[in-house]
């Protein structure tokens, strides 16, 4: 629909079929139709007069974005349940309503964050390069061994709608504890006896750290030296959450020097990685590229969520899922 | 325990944790086989002979009658480390009088999240993942939000092969992700087993027309060497995962590869092929949609430690006399 009274909307990278149809359907819609995301200043020079935009986490929602938008744009919509890269202060100050996809992309990223922690702790990185390269074949009776679940003392920090998930889905695995940071889960402490600690305490006690907190000025580069000089030697720890909480020289150090066993990462500062990245010489750690909710059901349904979002705060109607401030 | 009149000897075809070692080392002539490379056949059967007990894994050593007649009739017992046996001559060693032992149940947790951990890695395809990272063509591929988009768990239907303790305890841990359905299969119902967990018995046909996961993890007998061929990879859903943690045996691998590079099935992950190591020149590894672990199921630090103390707890009961802790069979 191209109407002019259509409302123009930026939609900054192709989404699934069916997400676009809604969009196209409502809205005088301007598609990035390229691979590759859209360079800032292209990006900016595009959105001049709209009125909604539907934008990912790779795009940085800021006052100098928001000002070359213009006064028109009344509504953001991202495909993402973590909102970080959105000044939603800003927002607020202009009215501009911010839609975001929380709930639907739990279980895939509660599954690839297992997914992850077990690929670390047993070692399949190494364990699939030694096929390769034919080093399999030596036997040493430890030869990649890791550390197991059974009997293990998980460290989740922030059990939100996420590590909550994790939790529930590690727990047939033999943990024998669950430790928790953040805010006060009464239900998590009685379905899993999970039991809320302080940083320290989870720190020194678990052999397996999983970071699952939103990215705030509170938790950025919470994980630093001084976190990993707490935890043990053997720790495996696992951050599924934002690359920001993370200190990723600190982090390199301490798995170099064995300060801690392993880490396994979905995130990271920046995102893509460089190559050349430290940390991608480590055996002992394992980065994935951001691909927590990468699953095609899950993936459609943010589409679809975050389009429902951009056209319910086009009409000024409340939106699925919108952020309160 | 009784006293041994002289110091039996051992001969471990693969290396053991040092300090499990010591207790058996105390008590007998331990010699262990050195180098990096698993034992050559040759090299098994020197080191057998004259011996009264053997420390064996399934690999080269197939205990056989030409192993056991050059080990000699005063062999006494063999203690493989695996909960398999398909390596071993069962009745000839029960001919023979020769006890023999294995390690069930230690290595159960710890080969049960290696199967978990390998269908979790090959559904969100995480050696693609790995690697695209590692070459760069993360940022490069956006694919409509596709990109790497694996499988979800949550809402499968998994179909498990063989509800053995190890088959099991795969099912009780996927079970919390919500799956839709677990199936099973094999020769027999295990009701005890499948009840708590709400695991339908079903023909191998049905598992293998409904599963989203198939996950092979029966022991491996004459009947289903081979079971995982042509036949039945049409018969399986062309998004379907195969997860192998039983025996290479159980998969037709060039079968296999055709099913995977057509499109046949969806993916696939190894623990185990034919042979061990599987040659780098395998077309199966020239596959992105197929992962393959090196026999990694039990490496864990605590089971491989578990598995030497129940392997050195064998070996001594064997040697004196008495009944195994956990034997292949009984007398």
């Amino acid at each position: 629909m191209s109407s002019a009274s259509a409302p123009k909307v930026f939609v900054s990278r192709r989404v699934p079929e069916k997400a676009k149809a809604l969009i196209t359907s409502q809205c005088n819609a301007i598609l990035w139709e390229k691979d590759e995301p859209p360079p800032r200043d292209e990006y900016l020079k595009i959105i001049s007069g709209i009125d909604g935009l539907f934008c990912l986490l790779t795009d940085k929602i800021d006052a100098e974005l928001l000002d070359a938008a213009g006064p028109n744009l009344r509504v953001v919509s991202t495909m993402s349940v973590g909102y970080d890269h959105v000044d939603v202060k800003e927002c607020a100050k202009r009215n501009i309503a911010v839609g975001y996809t929380p709930g639907i992309l739990t279980k895939a990223t509660a599954e690839l964050t297992v997914a992850l922690l077990l690929a670390t702790t047993r070692r399949l990185k190494e364990g699939i390069r030694a096929v390769e390269n034919g080093e399999w074949g030596t036997w040493k009776p430890m030869w990649l061994c890791g550390q197991g679940l059974d009997g293990a003392t998980v460290g989740v920090v922030g059990l939100g709608r996420i590590g909550y998930t994790v939790a529930q889905c590690l727990n047939p695995f033999g943990v024998a504890r669950f430790l928790y940071t953040g805010y006060r889960r009464p239900d998590a402490e009685e379905e899993l006896k999970a039991e809320f600690a302080d940083l320290d305490k989870l720190y020194s006690e678990s052999d397996f750290v999983i970071a699952c907190c939103a990215l705030t000025p509170e938790t950025a580069g919470m994980f630093n030296a001084d976190a990993f000089k707490k935890m043990k030697k053997t720790a495996v720890f696992v951050n599924s959450s934002r690359g920001g909480v993370v200190n990723q020289d600190d982090l390199f150090v301490a798995l170099e020097s064995g300060e801690i066993g392993a880490a396994g990462l979905d995130v990271t500062i920046p995102e893509p990685l460089p190559t050349d990245s430290p940390l991608l010489g480590l055996n002992n750690c394992v980065v994935l590229p951001h691909i927590g909710s990468a699953t095609h059901d899950t993936r459609e349904a943010m589409a679809v969520l975050a389009a429902q979002n951009l056209i319910a705060g086009l009409k000024g109607d409340k939106m699925p899922s919108q952020i309160d401030d | 325990m009784s006293e041994l009149p002289k110091l039996p000897k051992v001969y471990a075809a693969i290396s053991m944790p040092l300090e499990g070692m010591n207790r058996l080392r105390k008590l007998c002539q331990v010699t262990v086989h050195e180098g990096n490379q698993d034992p050559t056949r040759q090299e098994f059967l020197d080191g057998a002979r004259g011996m009264d007990a053997l420390i064996v894994c399934p690999k080269t050593m197939t205990v056989d009658k030409e192993l056991l007649d050059t080990a000699g009739s005063q062999l006494k017992v063999i203690v493989t480390h695996s909960v398999g046996l398909d390596h071993i001559d069962i009745d000839l060693c029960k001919e023979r009088g020769v006890k023999v032992g294995h390690t069930p149940d230690v290595l159960t947790t710890a080969t049960a999240e290696q199967g978990v951990a390998l269908l979790m890695a090959t559904a969100r395809r995480i050696q693609e993942c790995i690697r695209a990272v590692k070459d760069g063509v993360w940022g490069t591929v956006w694919d409509n939000a596709m990109w790497l988009a694996g499988k979800e768990i949550a809402g499968s239907v998994i179909g498990i092969v063989g509800l053995g303790r190890i088959g099991l305890a795969i099912a009780k841990r996927l079970a919390a992700f919500d799956v839709s359905k677990i199936l099973y299969t094999g020769r027999n119902l295990r009701p005890e087993s499948a009840d708590p967990i709400g695991a339908e018995f079903v023909t191998f046909d049905q598992l293998l027309e409904q599963s989203d996961f198939v996950v092979v993890a029966c022991s491996v007998n004459d009947s289903n060497k081979g079971l995982f061929d042509e036949a039945a990879f049409k018969k399986m859903k062309n998004t379907a995962i195969l997860v192998n943690i039983s025996r290479g045996v159980v998969v037709d691998q060039d079968a296999l590869y055709n099913a995977l590079k057509s499109g046949e099935i969806g993916a696939a992950g190894l623990d185990v092929t034919t042979p061990e190591p599987l040659p780098t020149s395998s077309p199966l590894l020239t596959l992105p949609n197929c992962l393959v672990t090196p026999h990694i199921a039990t490496c864990t630090v605590t089971t491989r430690n578990a598995m030497c103390e129940l392997i050195v707890d064998n070996i001594l009961a064997g040697l004196e006399g008495r009944s195994l802790k956990t034997p292949a069979f009984l007398y």
